[in-house]
């Protein structure tokens, strides 16, 4: 404490008031013990109120036939569920979600391979590490319109295809094959930053006499990576693949800025907001959202089995 | 311009703010809008972002010179929907404000103050009972819309095109002479905004009969068979997309570039409402064209060698219950309708029931169109088309739908016509029956 290490400053705050709180500290009284909780209820009370009250409401609204004004809520038991599981038009959207998490890995790979790059001694490195994050400042609305108008008939990337010679490009959003590829590339243009950053940090936090060392020994580049760098950040490397997995499950933003959910892009987070606000089906909306919140926990739980959260030791 | 249509979401939010506070009001429905004279400073909530500063400003001048006791202030929301019912669950949402969407007829006593009777407020102004309930009407629209097709009248011109298409098949041929003889792209669907395509749901009043939303559309196992409303006008958006008469990619489309297209004569048509006319209009001017155009045709459907086109109120003037100042907030509605010449000026429809014929409708009044009021649907039944609707998961007022329609008649989807109309027949009479009667 400052009173201590400051004996002028401690002097100060003498006059000015209360007493010297060292019997206090030292007695195991009621205050002592009340005190940490004090300094968690803030926290805790708002976790409380905003995440575990809305869950709880949200879990409640499953079982109802609610449309989100109605003062009342009919109980319909598991009725909601029953269509999720048995309508095929509800479970399809999930092959939507295939095209993201295939875009998912890609990031992931290219993020570790820039990341590894650029964590050597490389020209412009800085510059390079600023490019690659920043797409991932840039407001998701703001991307979705800039891409629109990229991947339009006759916009930029046509007219990049046209300077090789492609003549006759598709139409990126149009083509119903494509549009998934379009928006998941436009997904992983978006994402990659923040998982380059997690990874350059991850290899960064590495000991530098490890490569040091490995030098002396006369290892390779990619010996590096495969015996120094991939088993320092398999941590990260597990987290990573996990939000890659949940959140190619629950993409959202870039479909509905850029196609809406039309044209088959339809997600199920998307078709979730338009059974809730469009067809004002809450009780059916939230029990599609507990469908996601229990496989995302699922997915969460196998990965804990895969990359049990043991201590990396790299000597 | 933004503010003309409503983001579903932000209704619905709107609902729920409004539903909640309607639990909690405890404001005192007596007392008479009538009392005293118009004085004291109100408050006006509009949303017309765009011209507060400007046309707002010359009416204030004009109000106040005619009252001098009164100063009017205004306030302009952009999100008006969302803002405005945040607001009301407080009691201080301005003295005149345009009655939320979100709000179902029997919560509008709650917020608004009474403005007479429907028979008597009908006898001066269109369209009263759309915001009515129990016999009493609660505002007053600021303009009144109908609903056709703008379209850019030199290109059709150039196409050879001198008499109005009077059927869906004509206005089909209409659009094929337009594709071959020039390069105008000939219909215009506006896909990826979504809402436009929700502008082929608006014109019921076309089958030239008030009472068609009460005896078909959700009253009917059927809407899409090639006799009734829906099955007219999708079944004509279907042709006009499987012809090849629209964009050649719809999923990159733009609305403000859709009306710098239309001005310059770059796309020949789209299906509007006639709020839209003044819009083209601008544009075309902004594009170095002319205002003149522009037109507007009514929809190729005739009953009787007639052409009908719905009108239907835009939002409504209405005064804050809690309001302090209500014999002013009075004055300024019944100013704003009778002599600001708002909907004159904004190419709308009078509310008053004399009022002037807009110019910008005067190709309407060429064609002889009938204008058609719709019966609204008797207490007790106001929801169950609604209902029909969230049931059915068929968004008749949305655009999911339309999209996928679209898409099936572009040949992105699987399914034809025939298939993806009897299925919509299907899914619809299915929800009829789980909602019943």
């Amino acid at each position: 404490m400052s009173t201590v290490s400051s004996p002028v400053r401690g002097a100060a705050v003498r006059t000015t008031a209360t007493p010297p709180p060292a019997p206090r500290r030292r007695g195991p009284g009621r205050g002592w013990r009340v005190t940490p909780w004090l300094f968690l209820a803030a926290p805790l009370g708002l976790l409380v109120l905003f995440t575990y009250v809305p869950v709880a409401n949200m879990v409640w609204y499953s079982f109802t036939s609610w449309n989100g004004m109605a003062p009342v809520k009919e109980p319909v038991g598991l009725e909601n569920y029953q269509r999720i599981f048995t309508d095929p038009d509800m479970f399809s959207v999930f092959l939507v979600s295939l095209y993201y998490l295939a875009g998912a890995f890609l990031q992931l790979g290219l993020a570790l391979y820039f990341a590894t790059i650029l964590s050597f001694r490389t020209r412009a490195r800085n510059f390079f590490k600023g490019i690659i994050f920043f797409p991932y400042l840039i407001n998701g609305v703001a991307i979705g319109l800039v891409f629109l108008f990229f991947l339009r008939p006759g916009g930029t990337l046509d007219a990049l295809l046209a300077l090789v010679g492609v003549a006759e490009p598709p139409q990126w959003l149009g083509n119903p094959d494509l549009a998934n590829v379009s928006l998941a590339s436009t997904s992983v243009w978006r994402y990659m930053g923040l998982n380059f950053v997690l990874f350059l940090g991850a290899i960064q936090s590495i000991p530098h006499e490890l490569y040091e060392a490995a030098d002396l020994d006369g290892a390779t580049s990619w010996q590096k990576f495969r015996y120094i760098i991939a088993p320092g950040i398999k941590q990260v490397i597990g987290l990573t693949t996990i939000l890659a997995i949940s959140g190619s499950l629950a993409v959202f933003e870039i479909p509905w800025i850029m196609t809406g959910g039309a044209n088959g892009t339809t997600t199920f987070v998307i078709q979730t907001v338009q059974q809730a606000f469009e067809f004002k089906k809450f009780g059916l909306a939230s029990a599609m959202a507990v469908v996601l919140l229990l496989i995302v926990l699922l997915i969460t739980w196998i990965q804990r089995r895969i990359f049990p959260d043991e201590k990396v030791d790299l000597t | 311009m933004a503010t003309r249509h409503l983001i579903p979401g932000a209704a619905v939010t709107a609902a729920a703010a409004l539903a909640l506070s309607a639990c909690g009001g405890g404001t005192d429905p007596g007392g008479s809008a009538d009392d005293g004279e118009p004085s004291g400073e109100i408050t006006v909530i509009t949303q017309r972002t765009d011209i507060v500063d400007t046309v707002f400003m010359d009416y204030k001048e004009r109000f106040e010179a005619e009252y001098p006791d009164v100063t009017v202030e205004f306030e302009a929301l952009t999100d008006y929907e969302g803002e405005i019912a945040v607001r009301m669950n407080t009691a201080d949402y301005g003295d005149v404000l345009l009655i939320p969407n979100s709000v179902t007829p029997d919560q509008l006593g709650t917020y608004f103050e009474p403005l007479g009777t429907v028979e008597e407020l009908s006898e001066k102004y269109r369209l009263v009972e759309e915001k009515a309930y129990d016999g009493q009407g609660y505002g007053v629209s600021i303009t009144v819309n109908t609903q056709g097709l703008v379209y850019n009248k030199k290109v059709w011109e150039a196409a050879g095109i001198t008499d109005l298409p009077t059927t869906p098949d004509e206005f089909l041929d209409d659009l094929q002479a337009v594709a071959d003889s020039t390069d105008a792209v000939p219909y215009y669907t506006n896909y990826a905004d979504g809402w436009p395509l929700s502008q082929w749901d608006g014109n019921r009043g076309a089958m030239g009969d008030p009472e068609y939303q009460n005896t078909h559309v959700a009253h009917s196992d059927t809407p899409w068979a090639a006799d009734e409303w829906h099955g007219i006008s999708d079944g004509l958006l279907f042709d006009i997309v499987a012809n090849g008469l629209s964009e050649e990619d719809p999923t990159t489309t733009n609305w403000e570039e859709s009306k710098t297209l239309l001005g310059s004569g770059e796309v020949a048509t789209m299906l509007l409402g006639s709020w839209a006319i003044t819009q083209m209009q601008q544009a075309a001017e902004d594009a170095g064209a002319s205002a003149d155009d522009i037109g507007y045709m009514p929809f190729p459907y005739q009953v009787d060698g007639t052409f009908h086109a719905q009108v239907a109120g835009d939002y409504k003037n209405a005064i804050n219950v809690n309001s302090e100042h209500k014999a002013a907030a009075r004055a300024w509605i019944e100013w704003f309708a009778e002599e600001s010449g708002y909907a004159y000026d904004e190419g709308g429809i009078s509310p008053l029931v004399d009022g002037p014929a807009p110019e910008t409708l005067g190709d309407f009044d060429a064609a002889g169109v009938e204008y058609v009021e719709m019966t609204p649907a008797p207490a007790g039944q106001e929801a169950y088309e609604s209902e029909v609707v969230n049931t059915a998961e068929i968004d008749l007022y949305g655009n999911i739908y339309r999209q996928e329609l679209v898409d099936v008649a572009r040949g992105a989807a699987d399914g034809d016509k025939e298939s993806f109309f009897a299925e919509l027949n299907q899914r619809w009479a299915d929800a009829r029956a789980a909602v019943g009667e």
